[in-house]
Order: structure tokens, then C-alpha cells, then sequence
């Protein structure tokens, strides 16, 4: 079955802190929904926490910096990994997802590795 | 007597070859292959009807040589082991699959080819492509894009239909109002990138036009209880009505007001004329923005000139149309309509006020028109420079610089 990688877009917030619970809550219900497609996901800390790595060539000079890969307005704040029999069932479900509404949810295919 | 290769496959329709086509694509799930397996039969078909002549049922000929060849393609591509299955449905499925089958695979491929996830630009190529059966140099040639470049649009297109895996099925009920305006937005972009031409040779983008008002028949023969799909169809037809009227003998642009209506296609009109009826009396509550745009122009159609135009019943449904779409161009649109019925000065103070048409080149030349017709010589003349230098076809420009 085809998998499916639903990033979640949203303002760069605390998922940890108090003031996120509410939400917190939304994703619980959101997950439990959905438990049957869900193979894995997570929720990130702020893009504050991020730091971006670079290497000169393999193995080579690291250069690490701090923040995210991408500084835009709204962040990837985390990811689900969803199994669906296709792009119309992944989308209903990505639009469950709360980020889609206040974010967006980008929902890409994941490409089958190994057999 | 050898005969060309034209008069062969003359025997086997467009209208065919997208039926043919579209079962393909059912049975391989796979464009690219459905695509190649019905070329190889159509060279093979090429080279055997020459010695034997044309088969009794050249479609069912086809369809059973397409299927030999997408089987053999299966098997020659390694990589493709796993599709052995849907090899085996090539041969499962019968020789000419009935007619209700080959509807739905065809709404099938309507569904899948306008798809929200593909971009408007991929959409319109591929339904030229696939629906419409053009070559991708003609797809190409007929929306000004480098044949390399279209052939670049259609593969990423069609990778993306694989790699996302979109579903090749008919939307149920609950989600077509969701997914039909990307389908209708498809047809009509065909059929304006030939008519209004944006830019180029107005007669050899006439094509599309033919092309958009094909798919849209295609559209109401598969959904004939949808007000939209009538509403479209009606619009097309409509607004085609009046090509022969709309360009002279020297190929400049003759406007509405200007046309001998003689020349208008009188069979188009009383069609039009009677699917904008059937597309309002089937969405009563909510008119739909194809049907209301139909209806505007069926009052122009039916008008016995310019001058006798029923401008208050034009400007009423423009009114409807706002409630529906209210956009700056609808707004412009019924500005000039406005014009009509209480003066040019009405009409310029209308379209005064709409906000965001700078860019527009026909904001311009319409506010040109009511400030000439207002003696207002330098402020039109004005207009008409600043619509002149904005995107427009040739014969628009050639026009505007007449008037100028």
C-alpha cells in the first residue's frame, strides 16, 4: 500500500508548553481517528531547537548552524506517516489533520524502498 | 490500389482512440504504457490493413491489438514483474468492453486528467493529450509552449499521477462539487486560450476551441444531470456562435457591436439557447456561474443587433453572476453592459470603481471606448495607450491601434 508523508505547517509553537493543550488534545483526537493509517509521526520542538548541518563533501569539514533549514512564517512543526490506498484517501485525511486548518499540511508520496 | 495511411486510420475516429484509450489506462493503471501500447497498434494496424484492407470492426481490432502490445510491453520491461496481474486483466476483460464500462472509464480519465493536485497548466496539457487525443507537438503548438518543454509537462504529469498514485475513479457524489469546477475550469481555459487567445495567431488556435467544445459535449454526454457540465457546454457554444462574425476577411478583430450577425452560426445558437434553459431550471436555487455566463450570452445571441440588445435583462444577470463570482472582470463586464442601458457616463463611473484591473488590458480599452464615445478625446486616447502596452493578441492590438 502506498505511504504517505503528511508534514504539518503551522506557527512556530511550544507543543510542550501549557498554552498548547487545547491543540494538544485536537491531534490526540485526530490520531486516535485515524490510528488505522498512522505507521508513525511525531511533534517537533520549536524551530529554535533546530540545528542545520552541512558537510564539505563525505566525511569532510562540518558546518552546523543554528535554526531550521527553512525560515518561512509557518514551520514544520511535525509529521505523520500514513498508509492509504491513495492520494484522494490520504488527502481526507491530511484535511483532518488540525494544522489544516490556522496551517497547512503538505502531503507527499514516500517512495517504496527495498522489495 | 495502395491506399494512404490517413484513409486507413480514417476508419478509427478521434472519439475512438480516446475510448480505446482510456480502457487501456483502466486495465494497465499505467498512462504511459496505455499510451505506447495503443501507438504500437496503430503502426501495426498501419502496416497490416495495407495488405488486408480494413477490418469489418477496425475498433475492436485496435482494442485487441493494443491489448497484445501493452502485454508485451509488461513482459519485455523486467521491472514491470509485478504488473504480471494486470497483464493477465488485459486478456480477462473481453474484446470490446460494453458501452456502460467504456463511460465510465472514460469519466474515469476525465477525473484523473483534471485532478486538483495537478496544476491547471498539467491539467489542460494532459486532458489536450489524452481526452482530446492531440500529438504533443500539436498540444504544444497550441499553447505557444516549445514542443520539449510540453513533452517535459506531460511525463512530470503523468509521474506525478504515478508516484502520488491518484486514483484513476469517478469521484462518489459527496465529493463532486469539490472535484468538478477543476474539471470544468480545465475545459474552459481550452476553449479561452483559443478564443480570446491571449497571444498569437487567432486561426491556428481556433483549434482549441473545437477541442474545448468537444470535451465539453464529452463532459454532458457522461454527466447529463449536472447544471454545470450544461451550463458550460451552453457557454461555449454560445460564445462560438459568433467566430465567423468576430475576425474580417484581413484577419482584424470586428467587435460585438460591429458584427453581421448573419454570419453567426445559427445552429449553435438554438442549441446554446436551449441548454442555458435546461442548466437554469436544473439549479433554481443556486444558479451556476457557466449557466448565468450562458444565459448573457444567449440575450446578445438572440438580439437582432447590437443597438436592440435587451441591456436591462444583460444587466440583471450580470447582477446574479456577482452573487455567484463576483469578480473584478465580472464587474467590468457589467459596467459596459451598464453603459448600454443608461449611457456611457453610468458605465464609465462603474468601471471608475472596480479595484484591481490595472494590469487588465481590457479595463483599459473598455474605459478608452465610453471616454471616446464621451468626446473626452486625450483621456481615451490615454487608455488606449496604456491597453496597448499590456498582454494582448494581435488582432486586439491591431484594433486598438485603429481606434486610437
Amino acid at each position: 500500500m502506498p505511504q504517505y508523508l503528511a508534514l504539518t505547517y503551522t506557527a512556530d509553537v511550544d507543543w510542550s508548553h501549557p498554552d498548547q493543550a487545547a491543540q494538544m488534545v485536537e491531534y490526540r483526537e485526530f490520531s486516535a481517528a485515524a490510528a488505522a493509517v498512522i505507521r508513525g509521526g511525531a511533534v517537533l520542538y520549536p524551530t529554535a531547537t533546530a540545528t542545520t548541518v552541512r558537510a564539505s563533501n563525505k566525511g569532510g569539514d562540518v558546518v552546523s548552524t543554528d535554526g531550521p533549514y527553512a525560515e518561512t512564517k509557518e514551520a514544520l512543526t511535525g509529521f505523520y506517516l500514513l498508509d492509504c490506498a491513495d492520494l484522494d484517501e490520504a488527502l481526507a485525511w491530511a484535511a483532518q489533520v488540525p494544522a489544516a486548518w490556522g496551517g497547512a499540511v503538505e502531503v507527499r508520496p514516500v517512495i517504496p524502498l527495498g522489495s | 490500389m495502395r491506399r494512404s495511411a490517413a484513409d486507413l486510420l480514417s476508419a478509427l475516429t478521434r472519439d475512438d482512440s480516446t475510448r480505446i484509450l482510456a480502457t487501456l489506462i483502466r486495465l494497465t493503471g499505467d498512462i504511459t504504457l496505455a499510451e505506447d501500447a495503443l501507438q504500437d497498434a496503430m503502426v501495426k494496424a498501419l502496416s497490416t490493413w495495407d495488405s488486408t484492407g480494413i477490418p469489418d470492426t477496425p475498433r475492436a481490432w485496435v482494442i485487441v491489438t493494443a491489448r497484445r502490445c501493452a502485454v508485451d510491453r509488461i513482459r519485455r520491461e523486467a521491472r514491470r514483474t509485478d504488473k504480471e496481474a494486470s497483464a493477465m486483466a488485459l486478456f480477462d476483460d473481453g474484446d470490446d468492453p460494453p458501452e456502460s464500462v467504456v463511460r465510465d472509464d472514460l469519466l474515469r480519465l476525465v477525473f484523473t486528467c483534471c485532478h486538483p493536485s495537478l496544476s491547471l497548466d498539467a491539467r489542460v496539457a494532459l486532458s489536450l493529450k489524452t481526452l482530446g487525443g492531440l500529438t504533443t507537438a500539436e498540444v504544444a503548438g497550441a499553447l505557444l509552449v516549445p514542443e520539449a518543454t510540453m513533452a517535459k509537462r506531460l511525463t512530470r504529469t503523468k509521474q506525478k499521477i504515478a508516484q502520488a498514485h491518484i486514483p484513476y475513479r469517478v469521484p462518489p457524489d459527496a465529493e463532486l462539487p469539490d472535484r468538478l469546477p477543476a474539471v470544468l475550469a480545465t475545459v474552459y481555459l481550452i476553449f479561452n486560450e483559443g478564443y480570446a487567445a491571449s497571444s498569437g495567431d487567432l486561426a491556428v488556435r481556433s483549434h482549441l476551441v473545437d477541442e474545448a467544445i468537444r470535451l465539453a459535449r464529452l463532459l454532458c454526454e457522461l454527466m447529463p444531470d449536472e447544471a454545470s457540465v450544461i451550463g458550460l457546454l451552453a457557454l461555449v457554444l454560445l460564445q462560438d456562435s459568433r467566430r465567423s462574425a468576430r475576425v474580417d476577411k484581413d484577419g482584424a478583430l470586428v467587435l460585438l457591436a460591429d458584427q453581421d450577425r448573419s454570419l453567426w452560426d445559427h445552429e449553435n445558437i438554438v442549441e446554446g439557447v436551449r441548454l442555458v434553459g435546461k442548466a437554469l431550471q436544473r439549479s433554481p436555487d443556486r444558479p451556476d456561474s457557466y449557466g448565468l455566463q450562458a444565459a448573457i450570452a444567449a440575450c446578445h445571441a438572440l438580439a437582432p443587433s447590437y443597438v436592440d440588445t435587451d441591456w436591462p435583462a444583460i444587466v440583471s444577470w450580470y447582477d446574479v453572476l456577482t452573487t455567484v463570482a463576483d469578480t473584478p472582470v465580472v464587474r467590468l463586464n457589467r459596467a459596459a453592459a451598464i453603459a448600454e442601458r443608461d449611457g456611457p457616463p453610468a458605465g464609465l463611473a462603474e468601471m471608475d470603481g472596480i479595484d484591481g484591473l490595472d494590469d487588465y488590458p481590457y479595463w483599459h480599452a473598455s474605459r478608452a471606448d465610453l471616454l471616446d464615445r464621451l468626446g473626452r478625446r486625450s483621456e481615451a486616447a490615454k487608455a488606449f495607450d496604456r491597453a496597448l502596452t499590456l498582454r494582448l493578441n494581435v488582432s486586439h492590438s491591431e484594433y486598438l491601434r485603429r481606434r486610437r
